[in-house]
């Protein structure tokens, strides 16, 4: 019932809007086309960056390149930063020198990597995944840590006493237990790669949406920065969307637990 | 609750070995010749570098002046958060129409990335101070209005249905029941918000601003200046982790004050 009245409420609350954007820039006129673009405006720039395409390309060729490099580079982050995370949970040893560095290392914001990896690598690909590495690793690792600490200690104990393989008490102890803390810590791995990315092409690239985005600022096009701004946004949510889906499949049995995290 | 926990000695030990180990690979690359030197100082350049910036200028101002300018902007853009997001928030959590007409706005907005916001920014507030205060805005605001609502929504119903049988209006309702009692929840948000403030304005320092850490350490880029590069780094993340420290004991000193524990 409530449910319904939100649908409805929410539907309401979106036409309205559409409204509004009519009345202050097509109707009216109150906000310039230079501040904000007219729905004409947005239209005719999504035309013509999905037909002849805009800052070297057309929309499609943009999306799809940005969206690689953020599932190459989080792939790459959390294959690393999981079992770093996994094993310093275990081990206090590991812990104890890794962390020294880690701290060293975490205070920088990832978008501050931004121009020492343009300095290294270029304004290619490379600095790209250089720098959503930094930003997907560290959440990755910490959350991996914590869902190791957080196991019940008798689970680890009747393990240790029946005697279970190193390897097994991985894959099928440590792993799942850890499970709910290490999606989380996907989750904010994905939204810091997409962030960064976005910023990192903002600042100098050769292809990508943050370049669209760019271009559409300098040559002062709203239209664009609209369409750029739409694509980055409902880009993320799918991406966010699709891990969720993976997430529910992966921990149907512990949705409970999992989301009150 | 897995090895045993190591002594003290053992921990400062390994954290020294650890570090030994990063530092010593890093200068090795370095005077080994593997890398060049243009590309990856040394830790002692960068600190000599770093000691250099304090007084010698870099891109129009020393490091202690750039520094001062992102503060500023930075403090500007969470305080304009703080005070639209708490008390948006809090009115979300009283007035059930304003929560269900703003809810689907800020659910969709949600997605966008603060940085997103750059070049609007720019061309409606200017790369001076107002386009990066904007972009700190929009990465600081969500957690103040999210907490703040969260808190509103979670107030023990009892005190309200007591305020409501005295007769009491909305707005002490808003100012002498919500508000007290979410406290601790809205600290977190500012926390939290603080820490994403500090991140934006790295962002659009690096794009849409004439001065600033941010600004320098383009600029370092621009120069094939590798140490400046990692000294603003260096710059940036103390000062991040200063606010996270002052922040955090601010949260302390509160929950100690209403009797909850840390």
């Amino acid at each position: 019932m409530t449910r319904r009245r939100q649908t409805w409420v929410g539907l309401a609350t979106l036409a309205m809007l559409v409204g509004l954007w009519f009345g202050l820039t097509t109707w009216s006129g109150a906000v310039s086309s230079g501040r904000f673009p007219s729905p004409a405006d947005f239209w005719s720039a999504l035309v013509q960056i999905l037909t002849r395409g805009y800052a070297g390309g057309e929309l499609f060729t943009h999306a799809t390149h940005s969206v690689i490099l953020v599932v190459v580079g989080f792939f790459v982050a959390t294959a690393t930063g999981v079992p770093l995370g996994l094993w310093m949970g275990w081990s206090r040893r590991a812990e104890a020198i890794i962390n020294p560095v880690f701290l060293l290392i975490r205070p920088i914001p990832p978008l501050a990597w931004i121009p020492l990896a343009i300095l290294w690598l270029g304004l290619g690909d490379a600095a790209k995944i250089m720098v959503i590495w930094f930003a997907a690793f560290v959440p990755s690792v910490i959350n991996s840590f914590a869902g190791v600490r957080t196991i019940d200690r008798p689970l680890i104990e009747a393990a240790r006493m029946l005697g279970t393989p190193r390897w097994r008490f991985v894959t099928e102890i440590l792993a799942p237990a850890a499970a709910p803390m290490i999606f989380t810590g996907l989750r904010l791995s994905l939204q810091a790669a997409w962030t960064t990315l976005v910023a990192a092409e903002l600042v100098g690239a050769l292809v990508g949406l943050g370049l669209v985005l760019n271009m559409a600022q300098q040559d002062i096009y709203p239209g664009m920065i609209l369409v750029g701004m739409l694509s980055v946004g409902i880009l993320g949510f799918a991406m966010t969307w699709l891990l969720a889906a993976a997430e529910h499949r992966a921990l149907g049995w512990n949705m409970a637990a999992g989301s009150s995290r | 609750m897995t090895d045993r926990p190591l002594s003290l000695r053992e921990t400062m030990a390994s954290g020294l070995a650890g570090l030994g180990c990063f530092l010593g690979i890093w200068t090795l690359l370095t005077v080994s010749g593997l890398v060049p030197r243009q590309f990856l100082p040394t830790p002692l350049d960068v600190t000599s570098r770093f000691i250099q910036l304090l007084t010698t200028p870099f891109a129009g101002a020393t490091l202690p002046q750039h520094l001062a300018s992102s503060f500023k902007r930075y403090i500007v853009g969470v305080c304009l958060a703080a005070s639209v997001g708490v008390p948006l928030g809090l009115m979300m959590g009283w007035f059930r129409w304003l929560d269900d007409i703003m809810a689907p706005i800020f659910e969709g907005l949600r997605f966008i990335a603060p940085i997103a916001w750059v070049p609007f920014a720019a061309l409606w507030f200017g790369t001076g101070i107002g386009g990066p205060v904007m972009i700190i805005f929009a990465g600081a605001f969500p957690p103040c209005l999210i907490n703040a609502y969260r808190g509103a929504r979670f107030v023990d119903p009892r005190l309200i249905e007591a305020a409501q049988m005295l007769g009491t209006g909305h707005l002490r309702t808003i100012l002498e029941i919500l508000l007290p009692a979410s406290i601790p929840s809205i600290v977190v948000g500012l926390r939290v918000s603080a820490g994403l403030g500090w991140q934006s304005l790295v962002g659009a320092e690096l794009i849409v601003a004439a001065s600033g850490v941010g600004f320098m350490m383009v600029q370092a880029q621009a120069n094939v200046s590798t140490p400046t590069v990692m000294a603003g780094m260096i710059a940036i993340g103390l000062a991040g982790m200063l606010i996270d420290v002052l922040l955090r004991q601010g949260e302390a000193s509160i929950r100690r004050r209403r009797g909850l524990s840390a």
